[in-house]
């Protein structure tokens, strides 16, 4: 018997086949493929629902449902089913985990809107809606996140159901959310991320077995982190006056943990424009802080958000984005309408800030 | 690593006892409201798959999750997983508290490339919701920030048998780590009145030409392409991306007068004032008395907000290409930064024209293999080297299209004045100079 164990056959590996990006074309709908590049125009029939015309008179309707992005194998199938029932089974998916599905013709738009609703999506998220709000996975699978995006997202979007389903906002609102800072929810009209405000505590047990010391030292935009033996064991240490709390070294040593139940906060930022139309692309700008991480549905965060929604949709003009709106009104209106606190911590200080500062005698009274 | 890990999560043979669930008093808070849950999502698995491994895992992660609500921390760790042959693709995930949840206790991510434009049919998805039952956890996204499909939650064993199988029908892992990532690009000319060029194409002949550079990674840190049919930017390239390219025209943008004067004839002539007119960033557009629109397209910068909010009147010209923009990335390390423009204008017509989009990604990422440091993104690289050295380094000329202004610093040794000055005129003689448009 001992010896048949070592006879144990070698597993025989499949090689992969590097095939790299599947061709979309594939999966187009045959309106689509006919036309391709030779779109026209397109109309906004209702909320949820676009139609495109090509130059061949040909036409394509599309329906826009969110989803929870997070699909367990049932919610796809359903999602299938419905695409070819009430479809042509032709669907993509927007950057912002939306399902789209291209229909040939206008009769199949409101069943097709029916069938979604019946099965608890909700149709909307075109034009100048609330968009459905991009976000990553949180404490459901990520190594490093100080909060879960997941729900942040579910509890928003609850609230924020009207804006998405209708089209009243001045322009698009793009909302993301992020659970640390590197931000991978991306820049938003607004934008609602972890910051993180006590340096790590270390587990100085760990850091030698876990951490490549070097390139976590090299990691710390500031420079906090330097060598240390601690009890006698190679190990890190943070100047903790220096630290600013970012988290940059926590991912690549776990040991350094930034996450604190209480002290890791919500930020909520505003202005990330990512089109070129009217100004050039924006990034997003701190408004709010120190909200309170506070599962299960983070209603604090939510109150701010709808803040900031309504004011924006009572001042703004027709197509100003939240950056275009707060270029026109200026700051200081944008503080006095929301009615959030203005403090030190909104002045830039990091390097190239000085173009931040108002250099001009240009004030509004 | 953790190796040892591997089969703990696994039953021994004999039917396993009854499983219990774990109480999730805060995760049912998430089930109400209208929105659709991605927990009423996950207990489906637990109550009604048939599979013992998935409602098992389906109910350890639950319970996982809960304890991260409880307790406002993550509990996921990474390591070192990838299919045979490959280096990346694979976010591993193992448990820090495996030993209360161990149906869970693996949980690798696998990120696997979308089809170009994120198209598919129903029949496809049905295909992966099959492979995917079959080996993981049944959680899939479609798709995560880094444009991949990202299905959520398999042991290490079965991330090579769940690649193997969709693998063999077309798909192949995306981007992980220090390597170039996943692509991504908008519908574009496949559904848009917008596009300026072939997205799907785009796409597919920069990331499909890095195979071996997304699979193993080598190179200092990420290096993304996003690819946009027009300056609408919807795949947010200039913000997101190393490589951004944007569809774009050169010659005047078009205009249906009688289209536009029926927008007039329909919202008046306020309306078109205060929404279109005076929107223009650069004043290009001038709302004559008979109703028709006369647009100075020598000063279009092409932001495309008249082409929204007029798509019947507004379209772009027919001499259409792409601007290329390089090193856009999100705070970390040093600051936010956005792509900045590299190539004004090329024409995307033929293979040809391809090959040399390809070539200018090939010097870029040679180029930042070589010099960028450790941890370092291309915007990063530059902001360090400068940008006419990071210029010098792939073969490409200078371009006042490439900055908002020229110098304001006096600090700057410039001994080589007459010649850099006669090599501008001489390339603007032999119709080389980018100036005013002149392609690449």
């Amino acid at each position: 018997m001992a010896t048949e164990a070592v006879k144990k056959p070698k597993k025989q590996m499949r090689p992969a086949i590097e095939s790299g990006c599947p061709d979309g074309m594939q999966y187009l709908h045959p309106v689509m493929l006919r036309n391709f590049g030779q779109w026209v125009d397109h109309q906004h029939p209702r909320p949820g629902v676009l139609c495109h015309v090509a130059a061949s008179g040909e036409k394509i309707w599309t329906v826009r449902a969110g989803t929870q992005r997070i699909l367990d194998v049932y919610t796809l199938r359903k999602l299938c089913d419905i695409g070819d029932e009430f479809g042509d089974g032709h669907v993509r998916f927007t950057i912002r985990s939306n399902i789209e599905y291209m229909i040939d013709a206008e009769s199949k738009v409101e069943p097709l809107i029916g069938a979604l609703t019946d099965a608890g999506f909700i149709v909307g998220g075109t034009q100048n809606s609330v968009a459905m709000i991009s976000h990553t996975q949180g404490w459901l699978h990520c190594d490093i996140p100080g909060t879960d995006a997941s729900g942040i997202v579910k509890s928003m979007m609850d609230e924020l159901i009207h804006e998405f389903t209708n089209a009243e906002m001045p322009n698009r609102v793009h909302i993301t959310t992020s659970c640390c800072q590197i931000n991978c929810g991306g820049q938003g009209d607004i934008a609602i991320n972890i910051q993180h405000t006590k340096p790590p505590k270390i587990n100085h047990d760990l850091v030698a077995n876990v951490c490549e010391r070097p390139s976590v030292v090299a990691r710390c935009p500031v420079a906090a982190i330097r060598p240390a033996m601690v009890n006698g064991k190679p190990s890190l240490e943070v100047d903790e006056k220096k630290c600013i709390c970012c988290g940059a070294c926590y991912p690549p040593c776990p040991p350094m943990q930034i996450n604190d139940p209480e002290h890791s906060k919500l930020a909520v930022w505003v202005g990330g424009n990512h089109s070129n139309a009217r100004s050039k692309p924006s990034f997003q700008k701190l408004v709010a802080a120190g909200i309170p991480n506070n599962p299960p549905r983070w209603p604090e965060a939510t109150a701010v958000v709808k803040k900031i929604l309504a004011a924006y949709k009572e001042d703004a003009k027709d197509w100003e984005r939240i950056n275009d709106w707060i270029d026109r009104i200026g700051w200081p209106r944008f503080f006095e309408i929301t009615d959030l606190p203005f403090t030190k911590f909104h002045i830039d200080n990091w390097r190239g800030s000085r173009k931040s500062l108002n250099s001009s005698s240009h004030i509004r009274f | 690593m953790n190796e040892s890990d591997d089969q703990k999560g696994n039953n021994p043979a004999g039917s396993p006892p009854q499983q219990s669930n774990h109480d999730t008093p805060m995760l049912d808070h998430l089930e109400s409201g209208p929105w659709p849950s991605f927990i009423s999502g996950i207990k489906r698995l637990r109550d009604d798959h048939p599979s013992d491994r998935v409602n098992g895992m389906a109910n350890d992660l639950l319970g996982q999750l809960e304890h991260s609500y409880q307790t406002k921390k993550g509990y996921w760790k990474g390591g070192t997983v990838s299919v045979y042959g490959y280096g990346g693709g694979i976010i591993p995930r193992f448990s820090e508290v495996g030993d209360m949840f161990p149906k869970s206790r693996e949980f690798h991510t696998l990120r696997v490339q979308p089809p170009a434009g994120n198209h598919y049919s129903t029949d496809m998805l049905r295909n992966l919701a099959d492979s995917w039952e079959k080996h993981g956890s049944g959680l899939v996204t479609f798709h995560g920030q880094t444009g991949n499909i990202m299905f959520i939650g398999a042991t290490t064993d079965n991330t090579q048998h769940f690649f193997d199988e969709i693998n063999e029908y077309g798909f192949d892992l995306g981007g992980a780590g220090p390597c170039v990532r996943t692509a991504m690009s908008c519908v574009g000319s496949a559904r848009c009145e917008m596009s300026c060029t072939n997205e799907h194409k785009v796409h597919r002949s920069l990331v499909n030409n890095f195979t071996d550079d997304v699979h193993r990674p080598a190179l200092p840190y990420k290096f993304k392409f996003k690819i946009s049919g027009c300056p609408n930017d919807c795949m947010n390239s200039i913000e997101r991306a190393d490589f951004a390219v944007i569809g774009t025209w050169r010659d005047d943008m078009k205009v249906d007068q009688q289209a536009f004067k029926d927008y007039v004839g329909r919202k008046g002539r306020q309306h078109t004032i205060d929404n279109i007119i005076t929107r223009c960033p650069t004043n290009a557009l001038s709302l004559k008395d008979d109703d028709s629109v006369e647009v100075d397209n020598r000063n279009c910068v092409r932001c495309m907000h008249c082409l929204n909010v007029v798509p019947s009147a507004f379209s772009p010209g027919d001499d259409k290409g792409i601007s290329i923009l390089i090193g856009g990335k999100r705070t970390l390390k040093i600051g936010d930064m956005f792509g900045t423009v590299i190539v004004p204008f090329m024409r995307l017509d033929n293979e040809e024209d391809y090959e040399r989009l390809v070539e200018i990604a090939e010097e870029t990422i040679d180029f930042f293999a070589e010099n960028a440091l450790e941890h370092e993104r291309t915007g990063e690289m530059i902001e360090r080297i400068g940008l006419v050295n990071f210029l010098e380094g792939i073969g490409v000329e200078v371009d006042p299209n490439m900055i908002s202004h020229p110098r304001e610093s006096s600090y700057v040794r410039m001994d080589e004045w007459d010649d850099e000055a006669a090599k501008w005129f001489e390339r603007r003689a032999n119709g080389d100079a980018q100036v005013s448009g002149g392609a690449v």
